[in-house]
């Protein structure tokens, strides 16, 4: 089943702060108010209410860096419910080939137009960095350049497109080579953030018709091509001049 | 060139339509010079199976002479003459690499629509509806063979089209329903319907030595088929209550593996069989399983239930109490084709059977609708009709 995402994981800075955002801008306005709110009543009480002051610092901290442990502590994350589109979807499958084999294939990312339908072309730019170009049914083509942030070889890729992309886009594909020549599974997490505007408009055309029973479709390639080198058609002849008989 | 194409239920006709081209690296091109008509290809033809559209072109099995192969096939060159597998196997996959070759991962471009019925989705299959990756069938002049590198058998000189067409499908069909039965020396098998598949079960189960072979059909011919080219007991279910007559001959006991090659068109005159009639009538229900609901029954304990008769959708009143009071065994599926083509092969090389012998009718491809309808009707005497192109 599709999703409403709840984070782009590997949206956050890695150095630019300490800790990755995780709170919407509503939420942080709200935090500030409201932990403000809490130190003046704390201050203007005669004691002074340690608990209540600690409690309103805690609030604009979180509304000053966007960052909440609690939220870190659950796995929640509301920055990317802000444009209420985040999708993430995910599926699995299982290719009879080594998990290198496998892994390589994919790690050549100039190969994903081969079994990805929405995609018109990937070039690698760099070790890390890629331009990719969707099948864009406008004019305007929707493209946009991505950097690989993770990567075990064998194992996992991570990548995630750069600010300014037309659409927001990050993936997770992890490789787990089964015991006994069962093959490896491969299991991938693809979310998108398509923007507002005009050029959303244009984006949620392309990316509505990306759903996950799609994403199946387009592992099913990635593995038919793997397995067999290409894959199945029955693109058969149809009736053309009438009846002979 | 001509097909003989799909229309709807009862109405089969024979086109112009264009000549198959080479789509994938490991494809292959073959001019027919013989295809047949099956009995799962009267399932099509009496509207039991759906994702058909019409102008399909029907037939799965076929074979010829090959004319042009794609740049991946290195084993197969134009001239050489093949008889072509029904189902489409890629030879690599998990499945295909464990000699289930009917279950390919690789050969259905329509696996959702299948995995959408069954879970998932068995191999493509040649002109057997979109359901099973919706590829033109060999009733017609070309056909166009996915993985051919690893499909076609090719066939010696030596032995006619008619000795071989059948490794296409009804005699390995018949040979794992036989296997299927994991038979021992002095075991009694019976085997419901006496069509096609019937009679290679019949003597594949004598070749795998079984003791007693006990034919059931209604047909005049086919029985007397069985009876005369297997030396099987044949019993008419019209005359004879089954259950009883099988008790009666195996002193009791049931027969050690019983075998439906029949499906999911049976007939019967029990209360059962009516009961499915009426249902499949109202569209309640999507199979007839008398034959089954039989074989289960009359199966000895802990023997094995053998079913190659094709079933597509829910089975009422499937007597599983029954299977499981007497430890059954149920085995099923389509045929693994690729894995029984040689060691068949050599069956017929050495003289062991000549499959030919099931031929009621030879006739040429613009008659296929004739022999749709003869095929179906079980007119004049009908068992298995060839057509030449």
């Amino acid at each position: 089943m599709a999703q409403h995402a709840t984070t782009l994981p590997e949206q956050q800075p890695t150095r630019a702060a300490r800790h990755p955002r995780n709170v919407s801008k509503l939420e942080r306005g709200l935090s500030l108010i409201g932990g403000a709110a809490l130190v003046l009543y704390g201050l203007r009480r005669s004691l002074g209410n340690l608990s209540l002051m600690l409690g309103g610092g805690a609030l604009i901290y979180r509304g000053l860096t966007g960052y909440c442990a609690a939220y870190q502590a659950l796995g929640v994350n509301t920055v990317y419910r802000d444009t209420g589109h985040g999708i993430a979807l995910r599926a699995t499958i299982t290719v009879n080939k080594p998990a290198a084999e496998v892994y390589r294939f994919w790690r050549h990312l100039e190969n994903h137009p081969r079994f990805m339908r929405h995609l018109e072309s990937v070039v690698s730019t760099n070790g890390k960095r890629s331009h990719w170009v969707a099948k864009a049914l406008l004019p305007a083509p929707i493209e946009w350049d991505a950097d690989i942030i993770a990567e075990r070889e064998n194992a996992l890729l991570s990548w995630r497109s750069l600010p300014g992309a037309d659409v927001d886009n990050a993936g997770t594909v992890r490789f787990r080579e089964l015991p006994n020549s069962r093959g490896t599974e491969v299991r991938v997490r693809l979310e998108y953030a398509p923007p507002g505007g005009i050029v959303g408009v244009a984006v949620a055309n392309l990316f509505r018709s990306l759903t996950e029973q799609q994403l199946k479709e387009d592992l099913r390639r990635f593995k038919q091509i793997i397995e067999t080198g290409e894959t199945p058609t029955a693109d058969h002849p149809k009736v053309s001049q009438g009846v002979s008989r | 060139m001509k097909a003989v194409c799909w229309y709807g239920k009862g109405d089969v006709r024979v086109e112009t339509v264009p000549e198959p081209k080479i789509l994938n690296p490991r494809d292959a091109i073959i001019k027919v010079t013989l295809s047949a008509i099956c009995g799962s290809d009267v399932h099509l033809y009496n509207g039991c199976i759906p994702t058909m559209h019409a102008g399909d072109i029907l037939g799965h099995e076929c074979m010829g002479e090959v004319v042009e192969v794609g740049s991946a096939v290195h084993n197969l060159r134009p001239g050489d003459r093949v008889v072509v597998p029904f189902t489409i196997a890629c030879g690599q996959c998990f499945f295909c690499q464990r000699e289930l070759w009917a279950l390919c991962d690789n050969s259905n471009p329509n696996a959702c629509m299948a995995e959408k019925v069954y879970g998932y989705s068995g191999s493509g299959l040649f002109g057997y509806s979109h359901m099973y990756g919706g590829y033109a069938g060999g009733q017609a002049e070309y056909v166009r063979i996915p993985f051919a590198d690893v499909g076609p058998l090719k066939i010696p000189h030596g032995l006619h089209d008619e000795q071989v067409l059948f490794l296409s499908d009804i005699f390995p069909t018949g040979y794992m329903a036989a296997e299927n039965c994991s038979i021992q020396r002095g075991d009694t098998v019976a085997v419901w319907g006496c069509g096609p598949v019937g009679q290679f079960a019949i003597r594949s189960a004598y070749m795998l030595g079984a003791d007693h072979v006990i034919a059931i059909d209604r047909i005049p011919e086919r029985l007397q088929m069985a009876r005369t080219q297997h030396q099987a007991t044949v019993l008419d279910y019209q005359d004879v209550d089954v259950s009883d007559a099988l008790q009666d001959l195996t002193g009791g006991r049931g027969p050690d593996a019983c075998i439906d090659a029949v499906g999911m068109e049976a007939h019967g005159t029990s209360i059962d069989a009516l009961y499915d009639r009426a249902k499949m009538a109202m569209f309640l229900a999507t199979d007839r399983l008398h034959a089954l609901r039989q074989a289960i029954h009359a199966c000895r304990k802990g023997g094995i239930v053998s079913i190659p008769g094709v079933y597509g959708g829910l089975l009422d009143k499937v007597p599983v109490g029954t299977a499981f009071a007497k430890g059954l065994t149920l085995k099923m599926g389509q045929t693994h084709v690729h894995k029984y083509l040689r060691p068949l092969l050599t069956r017929i090389e050495q003289g062991e059977i000549d499959p030919a012998f099931v031929i009621t009718h030879h006739l040429r491809l613009e008659e296929a609708p004739y022999g749709y309808e003869i095929f179906r009707d079980k007119k004049d005497k009908c068992i298995k009709i060839v057509l030449w192109p």
